[in-house]
């Protein structure tokens, strides 16, 4: 095993995009192929609700990042890589990133800028790789993984900006176990902090002086498909996920709270299956229409989503509403 | 290997998808974004089953056969999730499908009544987007659309690209490229595997039942050579099933005046063809030729490689000549007004529609053929009047649709080219060809060349196979039937068709101008949506 591969391993460095995936099986995935060119990819789309600790690594340490690129291309023996941005994204920081990637090209990396429209499917590998490849953006279905037969059909590297930049901490030797927690909502000081990542959720609240004072409830790891604990919780739970955490006061009406969800959901669906497609929509519709929320017809949907859409994302449309019923309704 | 679906084990290959193995062995699965032709795409969720070892709902066309795998078809979990599916998939079908709003057979809502889908449960969101006509060939209606996006992969796999889905979430439907330099070429690939009738031919059965009512006028049929080959299928029977006689029965019974066959034109076409080609190669033409038969080759050419058009024929194509003969000498020698002839051609391609409404194939200012209908189509009309098709008694074509056997495999690809072959022969050397099947360019392989020899001359000739209609296998028997027509006919060249001699004679007596009309075509670069 390489040397990099070997403190990545000891490091337990898993993904940071929100799946925790292993970082070094994604490596060994992608080495053992016999195709090239390989390809690296960054992706910046942050789509989720509640997200923003993405831009805020980019905009202030983003020569770690094409550092922690550099690492995967020389490990992969690549030369080529792509930046996955959120079109809003890249405006803010190529005025610092445009000669770092310049600089390196000089050096003989090729570094593309993709610019994404801003959507929540661009956080599904395969629909950022059609994306990319300038099809329609909806999910791929796997095998073939990326790490196969990923970008124009070539083994391809995926990874979130924040695990590239805890690759480019690994191989420094300064990478200490924290994580960027982005936290939002009826918060007094929202913002991105930097903690260890075994860190409770109560803890991170009290740290970073966001702890509120009033009956509240959160979400963890993303604000639309993360789950949602109740405050006795947050004393045992970490942050997972994709690092955020949404304060929500204990009183927010249900109706709001689901719209906010399922509208996200009904506007997000790529399109490409149907309870995904139809099924987002008509949740989003089911609370609109009615006075009081229909719990039955909405359970069915959710239950088919969990079971039988294409792709992760239209399985996490129930995380939100079950564990908010769960821990927040049935506790009280 | 075998599997087991419902307590029940069937023999499959390792890797075939349950669905598959479902399908061979008529085992009912409801899908819509299936075919097997086409790379599978999962999108439409309701060929779900039950994995019996995990209780994990899977759908069955991306579920791969394996060792041991057991599953099935109707486990309560499934029944509940699949009706789900259904029901927000389906949800307004009646509505929209333009078959269920005529009463018409459909085959969508034989499904939703099999597993009590309403299409009402859920009120789907609005579509605004207006019905898009594909020239005056096909056309889509948003609003019918399932977003299966086999469309699209069809059209992507005949290599135009004019297809494409837009929007996301429910807002997802069909659309086309707004590319000026891509456009749909016609072939109706993509209305033959629409699930819903979303993509649909023009229809032309309001006007065809209005000519068949009307005293007035005189209505003739004719069927193009594979028409007889595929509309059994319709009716449930085996691919590949000659229907010919029975047809004829009811065309009667519909109430057409005169029975005639297209294939009378194909020998027409046949012999102008295989006139130019021994011109061409007698007088240094432009060589290759390629035949010009199917208009959406034509307008391919028109559109995309314009600079190609000096190799095309400029014969007519079968269902233009027979209905020009129609209109001119047959009117003439019956004594009829060719303004009362009204000619219905029953196809098995959708751009024959476009071909039919064409203003530069005029004869004496009247379309040749007044109305396409598609063989499903056809199927409609016949359960519209309750004509059990498999049961009628055969009947006879009148005289002068009479055809030769290479009329008949016209319908076949490489027909057209082996059928010229024939004729050309025999007008190089004077002589009929001992052998008649070129059995180097029969086949379903994509690319077929030979070098035929007549006379003293080698003739270097090929054949392009066609887009897959249907699918592959039911394509090899529909043309199995059409050499089997070939091969019994004692009459199997064209220039020995007795009413194509009389009929090109008369042309004869025409002008030049006047010949031209009726038997050449011209060609110019056309535009987007001409």
């Amino acid at each position: 095993m390489s040397n990099i591969l070997k403190k990545i391993k000891k490091a337990n460095l898993v993904g940071r995009g929100g799946a925790a995936y292993p970082t070094y099986l994604k490596w060994q995935a992608v080495k053992k192929e016999k195709n090239f060119p390989k390809y690296v990819i960054c992706n910046a789309s942050e789509g989720e609700l509640g997200l923003c600790k993405d831009i805020y690594i980019l905009e202030n340490f983003p020569e770690m990042v094409l550092k922690g690129m550099k690492i995967a291309m020389d490990f992969l023996g690549t030369k080529y890589a792509y930046f996955n941005f959120n079109a809003k994204y890249y405006e803010l920081v190529r005025k610092r990133l445009d000669p770092m990637i310049k600089k390196h090209g000089d050096k003989g990396y090729v570094l593309r800028v993709f610019k994404e429209k801003p959507s929540y499917i661009g956080g599904e590998e395969t629909a950022l790789l059609n994306a990319i490849e300038g099809q329609r953006v909806e999910p791929r279905l796997k095998p073939p993984y990326p790490s196969e037969k990923g970008l124009f059909c070539q083994p391809t590297l995926i990874h979130n900006v924040e695990t590239l930049f805890n690759i480019a901490k690994v191989e420094e030797g300064t990478y200490d176990v924290k994580r960027f927690m982005s936290v939002c909502g009826k918060v007094k000081n929202p913002g991105v902090f930097y903690f260890h990542e075994n860190y409770t959720i109560e803890k991170v609240l009290h740290e970073s002086k966001n702890y509120p004072d009033f009956d509240f409830f959160v979400q963890v790891g993303g604000s639309a498909s993360g789950p949602v604990f109740n405050m006795e919780q947050i004393k045992e739970k970490i942050v997972t996920g994709a690092g955020s955490i949404e304060i929500y006061d204990k009183k927010m009406d249900v109706k709001k709270l689901l719209s906010k969800w399922f509208d996200f959901y009904a506007n997000e669906s790529c399109g490409k299956c149907t309870p995904c497609r139809e099924g987002t929509f008509q949740l989003a519709k089911l609370v609109k229409d009615n006075k009081k929320v229909p719990w039955k017809e909405i359970m069915e949907i959710l239950d088919t989503l969990d079971k039988t859409a294409f792709c992760a994302l239209g399985g996490g449309v129930s995380v939100g509403v079950r564990s908010y019923l769960e821990n927040v309704v049935c506790n009280s | 290997m075998k599997i087991t679906i419902n307590n029940k084990k069937y023999r499959c290959k390792e890797n075939e998808s349950v669905l598959e193995i479902a399908i061979r062995n008529n085992i009912f699965i409801p899908h819509f974004c299936f075919h097997e032709d086409l790379k599978v795409d999962a999108n439409c969720r309701t060929c779900l089953v039950e994995n019996c070892l995990d209780k994990k709902i899977v759908t069955s066309c991306t579920l791969k056969a394996r060792k041991g795998l057991k599953v099935g078809t109707d486990s309560e979990e499934v029944k509940k999730l699949r009706k789900i599916n259904l029901e927000l998939l389906l949800s307004k079908h009646k509505k929209f499908c333009s078959r269920c709003k005529k009463g018409d057979y459909c085959k969508v809502f034989e499904i939703m009544k099999k597993y009590k889908i309403l299409g009402d449960k859920y009120e789907p969101k609005k579509i605004v987007d207006k019905i898009h006509k594909m020239g005056s060939a096909a056309e889509f209606d948003p609003k019918a659309c399932i977003a299966c996006n086999k469309c699209v992969e069809m059209c992507e796999k005949i290599g135009i690209c004019y297809l494409k889905l837009k929007g996301k979430g429910a807002e997802t439907r069909i659309s086309y490229n707004e590319d000026p330099n891509i456009d749909c070429i016609y072939c109706g690939q993509c209305t033959v595997h629409c699930p819903v009738g979303a993509i649909r031919e023009q229809s032309h059965l309001e006007e065809v039942e209005k000519a068949l009512k009307d005293k007035n006028k005189i209505v003739i049929a004719q069927m193009a050579p594979s028409v007889r080959a595929s509309i059994g299928e319709e009716f449930g029977l085996e691919p590949g099933i000659n229907l010919e006689k029975k047809l004829y029965t009811a065309f009667r019974k519909l109430g057409f005046d005169k029975i005639f066959d297209v294939n009378m034109g194909a020998d027409i076409t046949t012999m102008v063809e295989a006139r130019e080609l021994v011109e061409r190669i007698k007088n240094g033409g432009v060589l290759p030729m390629f035949t010009s038969c199917c208009p959406g080759w034509v307008k391919f050419v028109e559109f995309y490689y314009p600079e190609m058009i000096d190799y095309l024929t400029t014969s007519r194509s079968p269902q233009i000549h027979s209905g020009g003969a129609y209109k001119t000498w047959w009117a003439e020698k019956e004594k009829v007004d060719p303004k009362k002839i009204v000619v219905i051609s029953f196809m098995p391609c959708t751009s024959k529609k476009y071909e039919a409404k064409n203003p530069d194939l005029k004869v004496n200012g009247m379309n040749p053929v007044d109305f396409v209908l598609t063989t499903r189509e056809l199927a409609v009309l016949l359960k519209r009047h309750n004509i059990d098709l498999p049961k009628l008694k055969d009947g006879e074509v009148d005289k002068f649709g009479e055809y030769s056997g290479a009329a008949a495999i016209y319908g076949a690809s490489g027909g057209v080219m082996e059928s010229a072959l024939r004729t050309a022969c025999y007008l190089i050397t004077g002589k009929n060809l001992k052998k008649l099947d070129f059995n180097e360019v029969r086949g379903m392989k994509g690319v077929k060349i030979a070098d035929i020899k007549i006379g003293k001359k080698i003739l270097k000739v090929a054949v392009v196979g066609q887009p897959i209609p249907s699918t592959e296998k039911i394509i090899a028997k529909r043309i199995e039937a059409l050499y089997k027509i070939d091969k019994k006919m004692k009459m199997r060249e064209a220039h020995k068709n007795e009413v194509v001699r009389e009929f090109l004679e008369y042309t004869e007596k025409l002008t030049e101008k006047k010949k031209a009309e009726i038997l050449e075509r011209g060609y110019c670069r056309r535009g987007k949506g001409e």
